[in-house]
């Protein structure tokens, strides 16, 4: 854990309770501010994108706040950026949630319905709350795919907290590092792609398992702070 | 889908209190340290409930919410009193992550779709008080069940769900605080016919009353609150013996609670698992990580 924490930007957008964000980051050491100004968010070591609520609405603040282009920005330079759950869908290049929306385009591929998942005779709720595993993905070669991630330090199936009703489906290079099943229906839960570390769950609201990916998280920044 | 167990703890002023069926508030201690009890323990959310509706008067749950809002790293849900979105936006920006609303939904049912469109159905919880009639239907109530609304609980649970409330807290009167089991029928009847998730409310005694609500009531989660606190009496009320003249309450302890059996969370949730209900475990090595 760094002695003074790295300077991380939570970005807010005006909806949902990003205080649980920011104390988590406090308690792994960070220095977070919540910030709707983009040159904050331009000037941070490391950007978290959080986020609660509709896509839509959630595209047009952004917009309104240079948001978009401050965030392409940071992904461009190679600046670590963080999304969770909407912040994740965000990230992807379009999303289907009540009409047709266009992302921030970060991440190739889509956001859609989690569907009428079903376990056994039982149609399961939409959203989804609740705590549910993180399954690691295999790769082709054996590898871990948690290694050098902030997953490392999870056990495969660690349960996190999860609230949503879409799920991203990534195309291409994006690396998924976990899946989840909910009910007959399974979708990617967390994503790594460049610069950007991302995930549907809320590792904030995830208890002690939650806060060893935010510390793994501040670790990482540690290196950059001490040039 | 695991079940969440949802520690409830009514609030009042600086304390944390229970309704001990009709008998009136008593003080059990301090919230903040039952609530860190919990988040130890394995509780897989929190509802802390002002239940004297005055969250923006003198009282200190602001404060006591951005306490454990810092240390406590599980969902946390406040309710009682919120009469607004500013009043919404005031409990989020202390650090709840959801808010639960009864008599201000009844009075402006608008207040729901507005709220889940500003803050996010996820964040906007509906609390139902459910007080079963003769004629076997059930009518809402607000104020802990002191008053009626005229409004029948099932037909207002499909109206809340189609207003954009995330979830449903059914809490049964009747049950509350008797430690006599969940009323099944409420929360199967509204459970069924709601897509939003229901939270059962009212009545757990034992760990088997918990399995029977999900399995035969069909709740979503459960939120309990003596069977939990007097499970922990002796280990978080230690500050209490002096209080509000609660002395020969607390030293009584568990006697006259005949039909609650004090469980923690670990002992609920075992009794879940090793009935096929499948839930969150948490080891207790791992809740001091």
């Amino acid at each position: 854990m760094p002695e003074r924490g790295a300077k991380v930007a939570i970005v807010d957008y005006g909806m949902g309770n990003l205080f649980s964000v920011k104390h988590a980051c406090s308690h792994v050491g960070l220095d977070a501010e919540i910030t709707a100004d983009r040159d904050a968010v331009l000037a941070a070591d490391a950007v978290i994108l959080p986020g609660v609520g509709a896509f839509g609405d959630a595209m047009v603040t952004l917009r309104d706040l240079g948001m978009d282009t401050a965030l392409r920005e940071v992904a461009q330079r190679g600046t670590p950026l963080f999304g969770i759950c909407l912040g994740l869908q965000l990230l992807m290049e379009v999303s289907h949630e009540f009409g047709e929306h266009e992302g921030l385009g970060l991440v190739p591929g889509e956001v859609v319905h989690l569907g009428a998942p079903r376990d056994g005779d039982r149609v399961l709720k939409v959203p989804q709350v609740g705590w549910n595993a993180l399954m690691r993905e295999p790769r082709a070669d054996g590898s871990d795919a948690w290694a050098g991630t902030w997953f490392e330090g999870l056990a495969d199936g660690t349960a996190m907290y999860f609230v949503h009703s879409f799920v991203v489906s990534p195309a291409g290079a994006a690396d998924v590092l976990a899946r989840t099943r909910y009910g007959d229906v399974t979708f990617c839960s967390a994503l790594r792609y460049r610069n950007v570390f991302a995930c549907q769950c809320h590792p904030e609201r995830s208890g002690p398992d939650g806060l060893r990916v935010y510390s793994d998280f501040a670790a990482a920044l540690a290196p950059r702070e001490s040039l | 889908m695991n079940v969440r167990i949802i520690p409830r703890l009514d609030i009042k002023g600086p304390n944390l209190v229970k309704g001990i069926h009709l008998e009136g508030l008593r003080v059990l201690g301090k919230p903040e340290v039952y609530a860190r009890h919990y988040y130890e323990h394995g509780a897989d959310e929190l509802v802390y409930m002002d239940v004297v509706a005055s969250l923006y008067g003198r009282n200190s749950l602001l404060d006591i919410i951005e306490r454990t809002s810092k240390e406590i790293f599980i969902p946390l849900t406040v309710g009682g009193g919120l009469r607004s979105l500013d009043d919404i936006r005031t409990a989020l920006r202390a650090g709840a992550d959801k808010v639960s609303l009864n008599t201000a939904a009844i009075a402006d049912p608008n207040l729901v779709r507005e709220a889940a469109k500003r803050f996010g159905s996820s964040t906007i919880l509906v609390s139902i008080e459910a007080i079963r009639q003769p004629d076997g239907t059930y009518e809402a109530h607000t104020d802990n069940g002191r008053e009626s609304t005229g409004l029948d609980a099932y037909e207002w649970a499909l109206r809340a769900a189609e207003l954009g409330a995330g979830e449903l807290m059914v809490t049964s009167i009747d049950r509350e605080g008797t430690g006599e089991g969940f009323d099944l029928e409420l929360t199967r009847r509204i459970a069924q016919s709601v897509p939003i998730p229901v939270i059962a409310c009212g009545g757990a005694g034992s760990p088997e009353h918990v399995r029977e609500v999900v399995v035969d009531g069909r709740a979503d989660a459960v939120s309990m609150a003596s069977i939990l606190h007097y499970g922990c009496l002796g280990v978080c009320d230690e500050d209490t013996f002096a209080v509000e003249g609660n002395v020969e309450y607390l030293s009584g302890r568990r006697a006259g609670f005949a039909k609650i059996t004090p469980s923690s969370i670990e002992d609920v949730k075992r009794h879940l698992s090793e009935n096929g209900v499948p839930c969150r475990y948490v080891p207790k090595e791992a809740a001091h990580a």
